[in-house]
C-alpha cells in the first residue's frame, strides 16, 4: 500500500528559533519526491515533521497539519509510534543495530509491536526484504553474522529492508547515499526505482544527477540567510525544476551559479 | 647508495609525544599487575602457617578448610542478596535518569545518586544496625509464620534483626550507587543513530530501550555489576555492625552466619600467631574468589564481542 502526503502552513521550531516556515506541499502516492536546497535550509528538518521524528529532538515542535490520505498526523490523540509504523525512514549515515545480526535487523522492526510470527514466516519476509533492497545475493550466507559486518553500501540497504520489511505506505530517505561510493549509490538509486512501485518515496539529496535520475517532482528549498527560516521555493515536475524553473533562485542553484 | 626522503633524522616533537604516553601506558599496566602480583605474594606467604598447621590447632579444630567454608558460603550469600536486590533497581533507575526522567529532574537525581556513592560504609553500617534491622523485625516474623516452609525464612525470626537478610539489603543499598551512576553514565552514550533507527520503526520508548539501548549497554551494565558485587564481597564495616554473627544456617532471617571480610575485620585486632595466619588465608580466599568472579565477568561480555557494536 501506499499514501499520499499532503502539507499544510507547516512552521517547524528547535524550541524558539523557526528553523522552517509556512511549508505547502502535496506529494502523491506511488512517487518519488526530491528535497534539494543549500545546506542548512531545512531539508531534513521538514523531512523529519513527515513521520514526527522531529519531536524526538529536545525542543522540537511544529505548527500546521500533515495529511497522510487526509488524517493529520498531528492532530490531538495521534500516537507518533503509529505514524511512524506507516512512515519509515532511511538515515544519512547507515544504522544498522550492531547488537543484531542481519536477519535480525531486517527483523527488528516486525518484531516491535508485541508481534510474534512464525520461523517460516519470517524467513519469507527476511528473504523478501532483503531481495527487496538487493541485498540477498550478497548475505544470503551470513545472515547470522553482525550487521555492521557489512560495508557502508550494503549497510544501508541493510536499514532500507529493515524498513521495507514493516510494509510502511511512505519511505523517507535523508541523503541516503551521502556516504557510500558511486556503484552502491547506482543500486540504491536502481532500487528507488523499484521502490516506487509499492511505495510513496521522499528523498532528500545534494545531488542534482541523482535528483533528476530517481525523481519525478522535485522541492527547492532555500534560506535567505542565517538565522533566517527556510521554506519552499519552487515544487514542480523535475524536468521543469532542472529545464525551466519559475523562480531566479532554483535555476541558479540547480545550474551551480548559487552563492 | 639512495636516501629516502620519508625517513626523517632526528625524533620530531609529535613521536616524543607519542614514545612518552607509550611508556606511560606501559608503565601503568605493568604497575597494576605487579601491585596485584605483590598482594598475592604477601597474602600467601603470611597464610602459610594455616596450610601447614596441624588440623586440631586451626579455629574450630577441624582443619583450614572446614572453618573458611562456611564464611565463604556467606560471603557469596551476602553479595548475592545484595546484587539480587541492586541490579534490577540500579538499572531501572539509571534508565529512569536517562531517557523518563526531565532533565531538570535528571541532572539533580544523577548528582544525588553519585553523592551516595561516597558516603563511608561505617554510616551505612550505624544506618543498618539503628534504623533498619529493627525495622524489619515485624516483616522477618510474618515472613517466618508465612513463609517459614522455605528454608530461607526459617524462624524463629530474629528478635534483633540483625540478620544475613539485613545486611544484604545494607549492602544493596551501598552497591546500588556504584551500579546506577556507571549504568546510567553507559545508557546515555548510546548513538543517537541507533535510538533513532529503532524510533523510526516504530518503536515506543521502552521498545527502543530494549533494541537499541540495552543491548549497546550490555558488556557497560556487567561491569558495572561487578564493581557493585566487588564492593559487596569485600565490606567489612557494614556487615560488622549489622550482622550477629554466628554458624553456617540456612534461615536468612535468624542471626548466624558470617562473611569473610567482617570475620577478618572483627578479630584482626587481637590475632597474633595461628589465628593472624588464618585471617590473611582468609583474605587471600576473598582475593582468589574476586579474580573468578571478574574473569567470568570478562568472559561473558566476550562471547558478545562479535555483537557488542564496538565495530
Ligand atoms: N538539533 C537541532 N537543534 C537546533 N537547531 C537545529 C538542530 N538541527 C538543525 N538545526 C537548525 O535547523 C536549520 C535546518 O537544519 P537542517 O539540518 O534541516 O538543514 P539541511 O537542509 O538538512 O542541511 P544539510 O543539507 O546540510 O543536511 C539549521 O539552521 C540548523 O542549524
Ligand atoms: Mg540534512
Amino acid at each position: 500500500m501506499s499514501k499520499r502526503i499532503d502539507v499544510k502552513d507547516l512552521n517547524v521550531y528547535y524550541s524558539k528559533f523557526l528553523a522552517v516556515e509556512g511549508v505547502n506541499i502535496n506529494i502523491a502516492a506511488k512517487s518519488v519526491t526530491a528535497f534539494i536546497g543549500p545546506s542548512g535550509c531545512g531539508k531534513s528538518t521538514f523531512l523529519r515533521t513527515l513521520n514526527r521524528m522531529h519531536e524526538v529532538i529536545p525542543g522540537g515542535r511544529v505548527e500546521g497539519e500533515v495529511l497522510l490520505d487526509g488524517d493529520n498526523l498531528y492532530e490531538p490523540g495521534v500516537d507518533p509510534v503509529n505514524v511512524r509504523s506507516q512512515i519509515g525512514m532511511v538515515f544519512q549515515r547507515p544504522n544498522p543495530f550492531p547488537t543484531m545480526s542481519i536477519r535480525d535487523n531486517v527483523l527488528a522492526g516486525v518484531k516491535l509491536n508485541g508481534k510474534k510470527i512464525s520461523r517460516s514466516d519470517a524467513d519469507a519476509l527476511v528473504e523478501g526484504s532483503l531481495r527487496g533492497a538487493n541485498l540477498w545475493n550478497e548475505v544470503k550466507d551470513r545472515l547470522d553474522k553482525p550487521g555492521s559486518g557489512l560495508s557502508g553500501g550494503q549497510q544501508q540497504r541493510l536499514c532500507i529492508a529493515r524498513t521495507i520489511a514493516v510494509k510502511p505506505d511512505v519511505i523517507l530517505m535523508d541523503e541516503p547515499c551521502s556516504a557510500l561510493d558511486p556503484i552502491s549509490t547506482l543500486a540504491i538509486e536502481d532500487l528507488i526505482n523499484e521502490l516506487k512501485n509499492d511505495y510513496t518515496v521522499v528523498i532528500v539529496t545534494h545531488n542534482m544527477q541523482q535528483a533528476a535520475r530517481v525523481s519525478d517532482k522535485t522541492a527547492f528549498f532555500n534560506i535567505a540567510g542565517t538565522g533566517k527560516p527556510g521554506k519552499l521555493i519552487e515544487y514542480n515536475e523535475t524536468a521543469t525544476i532542472f529545464s525551466n524553473p519559475a523562480e531566479k533562485a532554483t535555476e541558479d542553484y540547480v545550474s551551480g551559479r548559487f552563492g | 647508495m639512495t636516501t629516502n626522503a620519508l625517513k626523517s633524522s632526528g625524533p620530531s616533537a609529535g613521536r616524543a609525544g607519542d614514545k612518552i604516553f607509550s611508556g606511560a601506558a606501559l608503565g601503568a599496566g605493568v604497575l597494576i599487575l605487579l601491585t596485584l602480583f605483590a598482594v598475592a605474594v604477601f597474602l600467601f606467604i603470611q597464610a602459610l602457617p594455616t596450610f601447614t598447621a596441624d588440623p586440631a590447632e586451626i579455629s574450630g579444630g577441624a582443619g583450614f578448610f572446614s572453618y573458611i567454608l562456611p564464611i565463604v558460603i556467606g560471603t557469596v550469600i551476602a553479595a548475592l542478596i545484595a546484587l539480587a536486590i541492586a541490579t534490577p533497581i540500579g538499572i531501572a533507575v539509571a534508565l529512569f535518569i536517562s531517557h523518563y526522567a526531565p532533565r531538570r529532574i535528571a541532572g539533580p537525581l544523577g548528582y544525588l545518586i553519585d553523592l551516595l556513592a561516597a558516603i563511608p560504609s561505617v554510616i551505612y553500617g550505624a544506618w543498618g544496625y539503628l534504623v533498619l534491622a529493627p525495622a524489619l523485625v515485624p516483616g522477618y516474623q510474618w515472613l517466618a509464620e508465612n513463609l517459614g516452609f522455605i528454608p530461607i525464612f526459617g524462624g524463629p525470626a530474629s528478635q534483633t534483626g540483625k540478620t544475613m537478610l539485613t545486611a544484604g539489603i545494607v549492602l544493596a543499598v551501598m552497591v546500588l550507587p556504584i551500579i546506577t551512576s556507571l549504568s546510567r553514565e553507559i545508557f546515555l552514550q548510546t548513538p543517537k543513530l541507533h535510538e533513532e533507527a529503532a524510533l523510526a520503526l516504530g518503536a515506543t520508548r521502552w521498545e527502543m530501550i530494549s533494541t537499541a539501548v540495552l543491548p549497546f549497554a550490555r558488556p557497560g551494565i556487567i561491569s558495572a555489576v561487578m564493581l557493585g558485587l566487588g564492593r559487596a564481597l569485600g565490606e567489612t564495616m557494614a556487615v560488622a555492625l549489622v550482622l550477629s554473627t554466628g554458624g553456617l544456617i540456612p534461615s536468612l532471617i535468624q542471626s548466624g552466619n558470617q562473611t569473610i571480610a567482617a570475620e577478618i575485620a572483627l578479630n584482626f585486632p587481637e590475632a597474633f600467631g595461628l589465628r593472624l595466619a588464618e585471617l590473611i588465608a582468609a583474605g587471600l580466599v576473598l582475593f582468589v574468589i574476586t579474580l573468578i568472579v571478574n574473569m567470568i565477568a570478562r568472559a561473558i561480555i566476550a562471547r558478545h564481542k562479535e555483537f557488542s557494536g564496538a565495530n
